[in-house]
């Protein structure tokens, strides 16, 4: 386990672990459910030394069983307890679809008991982890009314939306990005912060085009956005962080500046939060814009497991920077 | 399946408690009968699933937990509406989809939930609810209350996952839980042996180490005692238990289904074994009441029914825009 220690750098991963770590101690109401989370500390190792602090029954190893573990967390909830439950990989959230979206995500609508959970799902590709260990199922989810969604891309925001997310009244369904885990790091802040759920960063200020993305694209993006400088064309990166309640304020604001719009996602292209935050500029920011908007995403298939396959899938910098070419021709 | 002695009656359970019972069912009858009228004179809209012919399920156990204890109901067991607090009021009012009703009519027929009287919201997703009962009775052992929830579902819903998942957690984990399985013998059109290919839902307990019992459904003592027993063992920490109360179900899945795929005489052998007959002629032998009284509570119950509906239909219908309220919870409504 990670112990919070000032001006020394964390991880992506070592945040989350700081996250959980700190709302236990500062809340007793909260406890993690999950696969292999107890004794062994999790696939990622992101509770690692947990349950020997907190014991067998905060940090709770659970049958293999996504579906009734997730009801577990809800029925909990209800009772007033936090809970906080492990997807393995965020692929295996499907075993718990039904769970989620009928009953978490409608409970407080249908007879108004508030459902305090929060899944987290390390998402992602990149990693070579093939069609069951690599989704991107934000998209599921996005089209359910009741859940928050929110997909960090630094050490800041993975502790401090998963703070917000645990101290959220609501089911909170906290996508963590297996590619950033030990691939980035950060000094954190030595007291306790919060990144507000709903809110979006600007991660790099632009005239020229706006960029709207999430979780390990951002840093993606800010290489294009380099890249793209030295040709004198200025991206302005927006951090959605949170997918919903999506910070339509920040995005359009932005577009209306720049009159034009790339977004850009590791999930598939059909159906996907591009396309919505597409109909969303094309709804409210018509008369701004000056060209096409454009999406960069993987192509409609599942994510492959080879090399060469994977690195055709994923979206690259240089799709980035052909299709801002593109739009600043406009 | 054991019978009950008279003996074991008098001695087990309270005349008061038994008394009590008897007014519930006949309550839950009456209720359901009225809201089946106001179903075919087209005043209520939706489905309309009643528990007619199994009211001794729920009326039995949710007169065996205590206040503090939960329920997570089947879509049959207005009997267990009724015991916690929910009035014929305000299940009318919900049948009416008024603003008065539990769900604010966001929600219908008997889709109610409230936590304040320990009712978990019924889904319609048959079985989805028991993972969420392990999961408030793992509240319970986490926080070391002694409180018990109480859910099931039909024969049909002991095929979905989620029944397995739940029963497995609850038996590995030891949770104050008690699983029902309210046997009617057939899942809309489907009869059990297209089900399942064992003759008792009981034997699936065995599967996770949990002890199982069979209950005769319509009989309002036996439910209870049975319960009872569950309840305590649940209560004392030795895990969860699982009740196959065997009935049938004499309407159709939904008010509209004349359910013509049910043998006649299937349906003839069980009207000798209705719930409330059965009730009347175990309070007759024992003494505690007799077709005068019988009579006097149909009066009771009658009055009751008219009230509510009355109140029910004088309630206000919620204004359309209301449809966007509620889809999230607010920091007022949880204890930070």
């Amino acid at each position: 386990m990670t112990t919070t220690t000032a001006q020394s750098e964390v991880s992506y991963l070592e945040a989350i672990s700081q996250a959980l770590d700190e709302e236990m101690t500062r809340d007793e109401r909260v406890f993690l459910m999950g696969e292999d989370i107890g004794t062994y500390g999790g696939a990622f190792k992101i509770t690692e030394g947990f349950q020997k602090k907190y014991g067998e029954w905060r940090v709770l190893d659970t049958p293999l069983a996504e579906s009734g573990f997730v009801g577990a967390a809800i029925g909990a909830a209800m009772m007033g307890l936090r809970p906080v439950v492990e997807m393995q990989f965020a692929d295996f959230i499907s075993c718990a679809f039904d769970q989620i979206t009928e009953v978490a995500a409608k409970n407080h609508y249908r007879w108004g008991a508030p459902v305090p959970m929060v899944i987290r799902a390390p998402f992602g590709g990149g990693v070579h982890g093939g069609p069951f260990h690599s989704e991107c199922p934000e998209g599921w989810f996005f089209h359910s009314p009741g859940l928050k969604l929110v997909a960090p891309s630094t050490p800041y925001d993975a502790k401090g939306l998963l703070k917000a997310a645990i101290r959220d009244p609501n089911p909170v369904i906290y996508f963590e990005h297996k590619f950033l885990y030990r691939r980035i790091k950060a000094t954190l802040p030595k007291e306790d912060y919060i990144v507000p759920i709903g809110k979006a960063d600007v991660k790099r200020k632009g005239h020229d085009i706006s960029l709207i993305t999430y979780g390990a694209m951002v840093h993606l993006a800010l290489e294009a956005a380099e890249l793209l400088a030295k040709d004198g064309i200025e991206l302005e990166i927006i951090d959605l962080r949170t997918l919903i309640p999506l910070d339509k304020d920040t995005v359009f604001q932005s577009v209306r500046k720049t009159s034009k719009a790339i977004l850009l996602h590791e999930d598939n292209k059909t159906g996907g939060i591009g396309a919505e935050i597409a109909a969303l500029l094309a709804e409210e920011c018509f008369d701004h814009l000056d060209g096409p908007v454009l999406r960069i995403a993987p192509p409609d298939t599942p994510v492959p497991f080879s090399t060469p396959l994977e690195e055709y899938f994923l979206p690259k910098t240089s799709d980035i920077v052909s299709a801002a070419k593109k739009l600043a021709a406009y | 399946m054991m019978s009950l002695s008279l003996q074991t009656v008098e001695r087990e359970i309270k005349r008061a408690d038994l008394v009590q019972m008897y007014f519930y069912l006949k309550l839950t009858r009456a209720l359901e009968d009225r809201i089946t009228a106001l179903y075919r004179q087209g005043r209520i809209v939706g489905g309309c699933y009643t528990s007619h012919g199994m009211e001794a399920i729920a009326v039995g156990y949710a007169s065996a937990l205590e206040r503090d204890d939960v329920i997570a109901p089947f879509h049959r067991d207005m009997g267990a509406f009724l015991i916690r607090g929910i009035t014929p009021g305000e299940v009318l009012a919900q049948y009416l989809g008024k603003r008065t009703g539990p769900t604010k009519g966001k929600d219908g027929n008997v889709h109610m939930g409230d936590l304040k009287r320990g009712i978990l919201g019924f889904v319609s997703h048959l079985a989805d609810n028991l993972p969420v009962a392990t999961g408030a009775a793992l509240a319970f052992k986490i926080r070391g209350e002694a409180r018990v929830i109480f859910t099931g579902t039909g024969d049909g819903g002991t095929s979905r996952g989620d029944f397995h998942e739940a029963m497995n957690f609850a038996a590995v984990r030891k949770l104050p839980v008690v699983f029902f399985c309210n046997n009617n013998q057939y899942a809309y059109s489907t009869p059990q042996r297209l089900q399942m290919a064992i003759p008792d839902v009981v034997d699936r307990a065995k599967a996770y180490g949990m002890p199982g019992e069979i209950v005769d459904g319509n009989d309002v003592a036996a439910v209870y005692l049975a319960s009872k027993r569950a309840i305590a063992k649940a209560r004392a920490g030795e895990g969860p238990t699982f009740l196959e109360f065997k009935t049938m179900r004499m309407h159709g899945h939904s008010e509209h289904d004349p359910a013509k795929y049910v043998p006649a005489e299937l349906l003839e052998e069980w009207k000798k074994k209705d719930p409330l007959l059965k009730a009347e002629q175990l309070l007759k032998q024992l003494g505690y009441g007799d077709e005068a009284y019988f009579h006097e509570v149909t009066e009771r119950v009658k009055k009751e029914i008219e009230a509510g509906l009355e109140f029910a239909e004088q309630s206000p219908l919620p204004e359309g825009q209301e449809v966007l309220e509620g889809v999230f919870a607010t920091e007022d409504e949880v204890e930070s």
